[in-house]
């Protein structure tokens, strides 16, 4: 007792200790360690939106010629009739000729000539595409017939290229796709004014194109997928996530059944996504006969797919939950069902959004399960946009980029990245959404 | 001596609220509670007191079926509340709760605003046929709860935002806003500073006059000052259960008497 009532001396306080200072000196290599990993992860985020963004942008804008197109009747309505059916008759052929020959004219007109350029050389510069959009534009709207418009035509994909720097004068030598030449007279057409590169609409509401013909290809079928799978799944998941979660953390026993489904959910969690894709090829294709290459099938093979993350995050956000609430609620004689409802839920609410917008997050970038179930296909035509429509050919974003990335043709790189921003647009809009539902949820207790 | 005997005599002819006769608690193959006997007099303040982990927070919590959401937690024996035995598989423990209102040792007010946490339990068990009843139970309660002076011009601001004394007569006056006729607290003051606790005494004694409290205490003063009857828990027994000026000035149990003096515990 009388020991440690006399003062044993100290260290000065002025000085650190040995010890202190080797804790010292493990926090702040701990720091160090914090902040490297940071970096790293920051750099590798940066150059990968680098990468994306250098790749990608330019899809967004399309190289094209405005030249005047003379309709003429003879070409177009050659009953003269302006009757429906009869102009049906006229194939995109005789459009692309009317097409050609104008913009032939216009070159004279303009006095743009290039030596040893043919004139069937000279008109490929156009993309094929064009004649088939003209002809829906006049058939929409007879009374063009013998008109002359302003069009503004996509040029190919290799003069498109040319002017985002992917083909130059030494590659077109070597390129049986694209001329000297013809990349002479893009040049030309420049200085008179003629081209521009606007804003590509079609990039974002097109359908895919075939491998000939990556200017006119969109991403306007696999938006729409993607969206109606997002709604699916949102509509199935969180319900269906949350009730098992409620049930599991707040009414189930805790017993051997219980732990086994616990284990299984974790389990599931982990299973490679394209085990999904082939238990949804099995279940919803072939046993139940859903139609292949449906945003509905797809939508249901993401919901497995992200039921268990949904459930796992919805279990600790109602387990983050203080008990002493719980017990607050029961105390006065709320019953469980009101406690979960009017207490605990409500608390949850950031946390389980958290989770559930992490899943979709997540569903929105699958590829592999879609593949197996057949959204890779090449669909041509718009899902019908009502309710009807989940059951129509659809693609998905993710698969698209897959897609692209897959052919040949440099052009459908561009395209490919330019989809990833779209789908990383679609990405900082969801997350945005959950930031902006969580703070309205957020309390403090 | 003889001005303590009066109220304990009047206390004795309350009837019995609620009565535990052979009451076991296990959790799991922890036997806490062993064979406790007591009876809960009607508008009567009853203290728990006894050393840490000694089964007075277990037992009270046997009182209105709370142990039901611990899984490991077995009770067994009789506890009758007005001769109806609550653990009987009949008897909805929510319903039970109703009557028998608790107070919890940390205070845990609603995340919710100071009016929704009194409004809360006459909303759910439907005591109100319309907002100005609704307003008056919540004025009255919290007037109750010696809170309403310093919250009423704030009703609508969370009843987290407040102090911790304030938190917890804030809880007090959720419970009693369901209109109990036991009210049970677990270490209602601990929280609380001098002044506040004088509060919630002065708050018990009146409460009182319409129902029965149970409190559990680790303060010899606080359960000599608000109650009239006390029992003594020793190590999951109950040791001595009485009057309380018997209790605190001629103990039946040495061991009574060695707690009370502060020499275990
Ligand atoms: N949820 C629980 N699960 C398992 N054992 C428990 C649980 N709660 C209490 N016990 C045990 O029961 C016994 C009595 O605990 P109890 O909380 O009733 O004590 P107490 O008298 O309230 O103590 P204190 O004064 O510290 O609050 C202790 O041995 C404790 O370990
Ligand atoms: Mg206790």
């Amino acid at each position: 007792m009388t020991d440690t009532a006399t003062p044993t001396p100290t260290e000065s306080l002025l000085r650190p200790s040995r010890l202190m200072s080797r804790r010292n000196a493990a926090e702040r290599r701990f720091r160090l360690y914090g902040i490297t990993a940071i970096a790293i992860s920051l750099l590798v985020l940066a150059i990968m939106l680098f990468t994306i963004l250098r790749d990608g942008v330019s899809a967004f804008r399309q190289t094209s010629v405005t030249f005047p197109v003379v309709l003429t009747a003879e070409a177009l309505d050659p009953s003269g009739s302006l009757d429906a059916a009869a102009m049906a008759k006229v194939t995109t052929i005789g459009y692309g000729k009317v097409i050609d020959s104008s913009f032939l004219a216009f070159l004279q007109a303009e006095g743009l000539a290039v030596d040893g350029l043919s004139d069937k050389d000279a008109r490929a510069i156009l993309s094929k595409e064009a004649a088939g959009q003209l002809r829906a534009q006049v058939l929409a709207e007879p009374a063009l017939v013998g008109q002359t418009i302003t069009m503004t035509i996509w040029t190919n994909a290799r003069i498109d290229g040319y002017f985002k720097g992917r083909v130059t004068m030494e590659s077109a030598e070597r390129d049986g796709n694209v001329s000297p030449e013809q990349l002479q007279l893009a040049d030309l057409l420049a200085e008179n004014g003629a081209l521009s590169r606007p804003f590509n609409w079609q990039f974002l509401t097109g359908p895919d194109a075939s491998d000939q013909r990556p200017e006119a290809a969109g991403l306007g079928i696999s938006i729409i997928g993607s969206i109606f799978m997002m709604i699916i799944v949102a509509l199935l998941c969180v319900p269906i996530g949350v009730a098992a979660s409620i049930y599991l953390e707040e009414f189930a026993p805790k017993n051997r059944w219980t732990d086994l489904i616990e284990v299984n959910i974790s389990n599931l969690a982990a299973v490679p996504s394209i085990v999904y894709g082939i238990l949804g090829l099995a279940v919803f294709i072939n046993f139940a006969g859903f139609p292949q290459s449906s945003s509905l099938v797809g939508a249901l093979v993401l919901t497995l797919m992200t039921l268990p993350t949904i459930i796992i995050a919805t279990r600790s956000a109602i387990r983050a939950v203080p008990p002493s609430i719980r017990d607050a609620a029961l105390g006065i004689g709320a019953s469980k069902m009101q406690t979960v409802f009017h207490h605990v839920l409500p608390l949850a609410m950031p946390g389980i959004l958290t989770g559930a917008i992490l899943g979709l997050a997540t569903a929105l970038g699958e590829t592999a399960p879609l593949l197996l179930i057949g959204m890779v296909a090449f669909v041509d035509n718009y899902p019908s946009l009502s309710a009807a429509g989940a059951l129509d050919p659809a693609t998905a974003l993710p698969v698209q980029v897959y897609g692209w990335a897959q052919r040949s043709d440099p052009a459908f790189i561009e395209r490919s990245s330019g989809a990833i921003i779209v789908l990383l647009i679609f990405l900082v809009i969801m997350n945005a959404a959950a930031i902006l539902l969580r703070r309205r949820f957020e309390r403090r207790w | 001596m003889n001005k303590m005997q009066n109220p304990e005599t009047l206390v004795i002819a309350n009837a019995n609220k609620m009565t535990a006769r052979k009451v076991q608690v296990h959790y799991g193959t922890n036997h806490a509670i062993k064979d406790v006997d007591v009876d809960i007099l009607d508008k009567t303040v009853t203290a728990f007191i006894g050393p840490s982990g000694c089964g007075k927070s277990t037992f009270l919590r046997c009182l209105n079926r709370m142990n039901d959401t611990i899984p490991v937690c077995r009770v067994s024996g009789e506890l009758l509340l007005e001769g109806e035995n609550i653990y009987d598989p009949r008897v909805d423990p929510v319903q039970l709760r109703a009557k028998v209102g608790m107070v919890f040792q940390k205070p845990n007010p609603f995340p919710k605003s100071i009016y929704d946490n009194v409004a809360y339990g006459p909303r759910i068990h439907g005591l109100t046929r319309n907002k100005a009843e609704l307003d008056a139970i919540v004025e009255s309660c919290l007037k109750k709860a010696a809170l309403w002076n310093e919250v009423k011009d704030r009703l609508d601001s969370p009843g987290t935002g407040l102090s911790g004394g304030q938190q917890q007569r804030l809880c007090i006056a959720r419970a009693i806003a369901t209109s109990p006729e036991v009210l049970l607290m677990d270490e209602p003051c601990s929280a609380l500073d001098p002044i506040a606790t004088a509060q919630v005494e002065e708050l018990i004694d009146e409460l009182r006059s319409q129902f029965s409290v149970v409190i559990v205490t680790h303060s010899m003063q606080q359960a000599a000052r608000v109650s009239q009857k006390t029992a003594f828990f020793h190590l999951g027994h109950l040791v001595e259960f009485g009057d309380t000026g018997q209790i605190f000035t001629n103990p039946g149990d040495p061991r009574t008497e060695s707690y009370i003096s502060g020499r275990i515990g």
